[in-house]
């Protein structure tokens, strides 16, 4: 009895942390956890987790246990005679050979089917969407639907969203000269829904998303994707039919054009002088459909922006307008991110830049 | 004329006679002093690649760090990587290997002696040449695994890039070297009765590590230099927007990076072999299983590279087939595991520290080895990949795991090298602090991993739930430096004032206990005639009809104070060894001459640098070539 009394006692020192860790990891709120699903996907992906890790957690104990025992049971004690000298044991050996071998083939199984089942092509109420990974936003394109946006995703509920990842449109940009253009591998991650999956320069990677319930999920790139890659999150909104519908509606819209005052006066500003256009797209304007940053036609719509790290606030945007690489670290100079105003181009003054900051909170 | 023939080599080639100071360190090419060049350069390296991860943590202290920018944090990262693989852990075991591998073979010293110390000379203009790039316009900042595009063109403004391409090719350079070299001597230089199946288990795992390495380092500089012509002459390997693929790149890298992983731990696995049946006072449980699981490990270790890529869109079946491989490799590396358990089951377990080490080893490897198999769980590793959870991982394997065997074998091993034994107490702290300090620092990340933080990301937001473990995790980071500097102020005290070690302190197995501490220039007197598998330990022990150690009586066999007092002083005995040499260090100091050519070969045109560089080169070479055997007496 004091025997097993005495072997749970040491277990403590196992059982307690696993416990403590276990709550912990259970307890807190992270909203990029993988543990709790929230989609098809995903879910698949954590009951295979689960399975392996309940598992491991017994291949752990065992080995541990085993190496407790040794020490406890074999340490040094003086008078102890000396040991007896064994090489070896062959069906041991075997048997702790064999015995793995089999546990993997066990595991082998079911990882396979999944890997096929959570690669298959969807076929029933499927919606498409194109990913674009840019130094260091998210550009979503929905060819059936002929709307696009940045870096929140909106889906709708309990329907297969199968993404098409890649960097840029095939042939684009190469032909003029611009040999840089394809970008760098980035990963699409949104854990709630779905695993990573990378995207790569040169490829189109597939991958389907699905939501149980509306609501809002964070995610992020997960490549290293070079100095801004921390800061290349994203959302992904999921909504009733009905509100997607509304939402692509709205979407589909051009731009208002203001009559007057400070947000005229920055319309005058982003469609000219401040040469905006040249790299954002604004439905509704003549030419301004470039994809260098974000399309910003219905920018309030948004939660965030600058590749979703800012609440969208008067305040924010003027501060972004200021210095955008004081805000989330960028390489103007060499093409990858936005350019400083105030300092390059039309060096916009404060003035200025209050008017197109008075013009964009208009873009709902 | 009879007197011009005989003044012979010219005075250029004469070779170096200095034994102490300065000089005699940079000419020396015996293997023991190599071996401990190697293992101070890579502990300093250690000090400044583990500084680099307090930066690092220190950042991630808390949400939205401020202590550094996202440039210097992605140096930093970069660094740390590099540096505790190439420049750390690489030259530990290198360290281990030129130290000990010719006397457990009972030899004098390794077959190319000169190309012994140019390796060493080699890894340090390496190390140096990368760490230079601090000072030089700004260190490399695309990750240890440089993945293209994000390392070419405009996305990886400067030069940082090209150090590392080109101090990664150098380093590689002396790991060529020494593999060749240690294969040559660990296949002929074995002493008399020393066959394949008597070699300690830590010679196997360094000869299966220098075949790894013979193969893994031309892939890695094959990358590399394509790598560099993409970013300096527009070769186009990897650029997609031009037609090339960066996917190749990934292929190249983990091709080498894979083996990588096996040449980092199968040094410390063959530590830990050692050390257990010492402390044990057994012998290891089934010694040819745990040898023919190593080789199969160096053979198998080729076939899992893409599952570090599980992400990329290789396709369900690829994928599958490397789950397959990657589960298949665990198998080996498991029953490792379970044949050292044996070794110490029934033993008369002695826990000095080396034993401590060596038993945290099996602990913490083990959790590194199971997180490893969920990684191929490929939908699982979907979610896991480039999160903490792979940082984890890698930290139990290579820290939990390299870090705590190559621990094992210094205190192991300092008394044969110094003659003197490190201090138990001292060396306890040490060990608990660090074995504190990992868990707290690495345990944690696997929980990060899971609730989603991703690596290599110099700020997280407010909100996300890390904080809590991400604070516990600079707290056991700086618990392991503490830990550093209890082992530091150990070997100070030890070599200061420290308790001379009697002979054979561990009452040991093996042969370089056999020999006076610190050994011979000429190691052996006499070349020892092997009989057995551990053949010190046969000399000292038999077995009784029950399979109980017996001890020999005194002068039945051996007195165990084999070396010097049965034989005194080597040099009356007209023992040759190798004379000293100054011109593989000018080699290889040429060879960094010719890499800053090369960094700048683009933007300065400094091909006259290059060619001073080659010129300095060839005159080590030249030199190396024609001096004289030995020194003129």
């Amino acid at each position: 009895m004091r025997r097993v009394a005495g072997r749970l006692r040491r277990l403590r020192w196992v059982a307690v942390p696993a416990a403590l860790v276990f709550l912990a990891s259970c307890a807190s709120n992270a909203p990029q956890d993988t543990l709790k699903p929230h989609g098809t996907i995903a879910r698949k992906e954590y009951h295979l987790f689960l399975g392996v890790f309940i598992v491991a957690t017994l291949v752990f104990i065992l080995v541990e246990g085993l190496l407790f025992a040794t020490v406890a049971r074999h340490r040094h004690r003086p008078g102890r005679p000396e040991p007896v000298q064994v090489h070896g044991n062959t069906k041991l050996e075997i048997g702790w050979t064999l015995l793995p071998a089999l546990l993997l083939v066990g595991v082998a199984f079911p990882t396979i089917f999944t890997i096929f089942d959570v690669a298959k092509e969807p076929t029933k109420n499927v919606l498409p969407v194109e990913v674009y990974g840019h130094m260091w936003w998210w550009e979503y394109r929905y060819p059936t639907l002929n709307i696009s946006t940045a870096n929140e995703l909106h889906i709708p509920v309990k329907t297969s969203v199968r993404l098409s990842l890649r960097t840029i449109e095939p042939g684009l940009p190469a032909a003029k000269g611009e040999d840089f253009a394809a970008g760098v591998i980035h990963s699409f991650w949104i854990p709630p829904l779905a695993g990573k999956q990378d995207v790569v320069p040169g490829r189109v990677n597939k991958l389907t998303i699905q939501a149980d319930q509306p609501g809002t999920y964070k995610g992020q790139c997960a490549e290293y994707c070079n100095l801004s890659h921390a800061n290349m999150r994203l959302r992904v909104i999921s909504q009733t039919q009905q509100d997607f519908d509304a939402w692509v509606a709205q979407q589909a819209r051009p731009v208002v054009k203001p009559e007057s005052g400070d947000a005229a006066a920055g319309y005058a500003l982003f469609t000219g002088r401040a040469t905006c256009i040249g790299c954002h797209t604004m439905q509704g304007v003549q030419g301004a459909t470039a994809r260098v940053g974000p399309n910003l036609t219905h920018l309030m719509g948004r939660e965030t922006f600058a590749g979703a790290m800012y609440d969208i606030t008067p305040e924010n945007l003027n501060r972004w307008i200021h210095d955008p690489s004081a805000m989330k670290p960028m390489r103007p100079d060499e093409g990858t991110g936005m350019p400083n105003l105030t300092k390059t181009g039309p060096h916009l003054t404060d003035a200025e830049i209050n008017q197109l900051v008075a013009f964009l909170t208009t873009l709902k | 004329m009879a007197v011009a023939v005989t003044r012979a080599p010219a005075r250029p080639f004469a070779r170096p006679k200095s034994e102490h100071g300065f000089w005699s360190w940079i000419s020396t090419v015996d293997h023991k002093r190599i071996g401990i060049l190697y293992g101070v350069t890579a502990f300093l390296f250690f000090l400044i690649g583990g500084s680099e991860a307090l930066l690092i943590r220190l950042q991630l202290a808390g949400p939205n760090g401020k202590v550094l920018s996202a440039e210097e944090y992605n140096q930093l990262f970069t660094m740390h990587g590099t540096t505790m693989i190439f420049l750390v852990v690489m030259p530990t075991a290198a360290a281990f290997g030129n130290y000990f591998v010719p006397i457990l073979i009972g030899a004098r010293d390794v077959a190319f002696p000169r190309l012994n110390a140019f390796g060493y000379w080699v890894f340090l203009a390496g190390g140096l040449f990368l760490y230079s790039s601090f000072l030089l316009g700004g260190a490399p900042n695309g990750g240890w695994f440089g993945y293209a595009p994000q390392t070419i063109g405009k996305f990886s403004p400067g030069h940082g890039i090209d150090f590392w391409l080109i101090g990664l090719v150098i380093t590689g350079i002396g790991s060529l070297t020494a593999a060749a070299n240690f294969i040559v001597t660990t296949l002929n230089l074995r002493a008399p009765g020393m066959t394949l199946m008597r070699m300690p288990v830590f010679v196997w795992m360094n000869l299966v590590v220098s075949f790894l390495l013979l193969f893994a380092i031309p892939v890695i500089t094959v990358a590399l230099f394509e790598l560099y012509f993409d970013r300096n002459f527009g070769s186009n390997f990897f650029n997609a927007n031009l037609g090339g693929d960066p996917v190749l790149w990934q292929h190249l890298f983990w091709l080498f990076g894979h083996p990588e992983v096996y040449i980092l731990i199968l040094p410390a696995m063959g530590i830990v072999s050692e050390v257990l049946p010492v402390f044990s006072r057994k012998p290891l449980f089934g010694y040819s299983v745990v040898v023919f699981s190593g080789i199969a490990i160096g053979f198998m270790g080729w076939g899992v590279w893409a599952h570090h890529m599980f992400a990329v869109g290789l396709g369900p079946v690829a994928n599958s087939a490397f789950a397959a491989s990657t589960m298949f490799i665990a198998v080996p590396t498991g029953v490792k595991i379970f044949n050292w358990l044996a070794t110490t089951w029934g033993g008369d377990l002695r826990l000095k520290v080396a034993m401590l080490f060596a038993l945290a080893f099996i602990g913490e490897f083990t959790i590194g080895g199971l997180s490893g198999v969920t990684h191929s769980i490929v939908p699982s590793d979907y979610q896991q990949t480039d999160t903490y959870y792979i940082v984890a991982h890698f930290h139990y394997v290579l820290f939990g795991g390299a870090i705590l065997g190559l621990f094992s074998g210094v205190y192991y091993w300092f008394p044969a090298v110094t003659g003197k034994l490190l201090d138990e107490k001292l060396g306890k702290v040490h060990f608990w602090l660090m074995i504190i300090g990992l868990n707290l620092t690495f345990g944690p990340m696997h929980i990060l991993g899971l609730q989603g933080q991703p690596r290599r990301t110099y700020q997280y937001p407010k909100g996300m739930g890390w904080e809590v473990w991400n604070g516990i995790e600079t707290l056991g980071a700086f618990i392991i430096a503490l830990s550093i500097l209890a082992f530091i102020f150990n070997v100070m005290k030890t070599l200061r004032s420290g308790e001379t070690a009697p002979p054979d302190p561990w009452d040991a197995r093996t042969l370089e206990w056999t020999i006076p501490a610190p050994p011979p220039e000429y190691n052996f007197a006499e070349i020892p005639v092997v009989h057995a598998r551990d053949d010190f330990w046969h000399r000292k022990y038999t077995e009784d009809e029950n399979g109980r150690l017996v001890r020999i009586p005194a002068g039945g066999a051996d007195d165990g104070h084999h070396g010097e007092a049965a034989h005194g002083d080597g040099h009356g005995h007209g023992i040759h060894m190798p004379s000293p040499s100054y011109f593989p260090a000018l080699a290889s100091l040429g060879i960094m001459v010719v890499g800053y050519g090369a960094v700048y070969l683009k933007t300065n045109h400094t091909w006259w640098l290059m060619a001073v560089g080659g010129v300095v080169m060839l005159a080590g070479v030249f030199g190396w070539g024609n001096e004289p055997l030995a020194e003129e007496h």
